[in-house]
C-alpha cells in the first residue's frame, strides 16, 4: 500500500469486541484496572458494563498503522481518547496522509488517524509520523 | 508531591525489551505480523506502555494488583498517550527509563466537580546514554465517579 499525500485507508479491525480481548490485553500490558474486566466494579463506577482499556484500542490502531506503513517505520504515534469502546461494538480504523516531507535526511509522512464504531461514533482521534520507503 | 506525581516520577528503571513479551503484546493488540516473531523483533508502537504499567503495579501488588497505586480506579481516566521514536525499539535493547511529571492542572468538569490533569513523560535511553524514545501520557482524575 502506498503512502503518498492524500492517500486514505480504512479497515474494520474487529467485527465484534469481546471481553476476552480486554483480559488478554490486561495480561500483556499489566493494566489490571478492574473496570475493564470486572462487571460489578464497572457498574459500581456508574458504567453499563466493562469497557476496553484505551491502550487496547490504541494498540489495535497501531496494528492498523503498521500493517499499512511497515512495522519499523513509526516515528511518532499519538492517541486521544474521546469515547469508551464497549463489548459487541465494531472497531473501525481509518487514516489519511496529510503531508509528505523531508526531515533529518529521510522522507516522512504525517497521517491523521481515527477509531470509530459501526455508527461512526469517535473513540480515538490520533496522528502519526512515519518514514516512507 | 501529589499521589499522581509520586506514581509518575521516580528513579531510573532498567528495562530489557524482551522478544517473548513483544510477541505476547502483538497478539493482544490483534497483530498477526510475522515481524514480531524473531528474537530481534521490532516492538509495536504502543509497546512501552507495558513497561510503565508493570512498574506502576509493583507498589500496589500486595493490595490485590488493582493497578491504581492506591488511587480509586473508578475516577481515573486515560486522556491521551503519545510515543516518539528516535529509532524503533527491538528485542534485546537494554534501556533505562526515567519518568517525571511535566504538567499538572485542574479544570471544571462538565457535570460539576473538578478534573485534575496530570501530564507525565518517560524518556528511554540506550546503554550509550542516547535517547531512543519518549512516552507522554495524560491521566485525568475526576472528583466524582460516573454516577455521582
Amino acid at each position: 500500500m502506498t503512502v503518498k499525500e492524500g492517500a486514505e485507508h480504512s479497515e474494520t479491525m474487529v467485527e465484534k469486541v469481546d471481553r476476552a480481548m480486554f483480559v488478554r490485553y490486561a495480561g500483556a500490558s499489566g493494566d489490571f484496572n478492574p473496570i475493564h474486566w470486572n462487571e460489578d466494579f464497572a457498574k459500581s463506577a456508574g458504567y453499563p458494563s466493562v469497557f476496553a482499556q484505551g491502550m487496547f484500542t490504541a494498540g489495535v490502531l497501531g496494528t492498523f498503522l503498521t500493517n499499512w506503513v511497515g512495522e519499523d517505520k513509526v516515528r511518532r504515534f499519538r492517541t486521544r481518547f474521546t469515547g469508551q469502546v464497549w463489548p459487541d461494538e465494531k472497531i473501525v480504523c481509518s487514516g489519511k496522509v496529510t503531508k509528505v516531507y523531508e526531515q533529518d535526511g529521510e522522507q516522512r509522512a504525517d497521517i491523521e488517524l481515527s477509531v470509530t464504531n459501526e455508527q461512526g461514533e469517535r473513540k480515538i482521534d490520533g496522528d502519526a509520523t512515519v518514514v516512507v520507503g | 508531591m501529589s499521589d499522581q506525581q509520586a506514581a509518575a516520577s521516580g528513579p531510573p528503571v532498567d528495562w530489557v525489551v524482551e522478544a517473548g513479551k513483544i510477541g505476547e503484546f502483538a497478539r493482544a493488540v490483534l497483530n498477526q505480523s510475522a515481524a514480531y516473531e524473531p528474537t530481534d523483533a521490532v516492538a509495536p508502537p504502543t509497546f512501552p506502555q507495558s513497561m510503565a504499567l508493570w512498574r506502576a503495579r509493583r507498589g500496589s501488588a500486595r493490595r490485590g494488583g488493582g493497578g491504581g497505586g492506591g488511587r480509586d480506579m473508578r475516577r481515573v481516566l486515560h486522556g491521551e498517550q503519545e510515543f516518539e521514536y528516535v529509532r524503533p525499539l527491538r528485542a534485546g535493547d537494554v534501556l533505562t527509563a526515567t519518568s517525571h511529571v511535566k504538567n499538572e492542572y485542574e479544570k471544571e468538569g462538565k457535570r460539576g466537580g473538578t478534573m485534575r490533569f496530570v501530564v507525565s513523560e518517560t524518556v528511554f535511553r540506550d546503554q550509550a546514554g542516547e535517547i531512543v524514545a519518549y512516552s507522554r501520557g495524560t491521566t485525568i482524575v475526576t472528583s466524582k465517579a460516573a454516577t455521582e
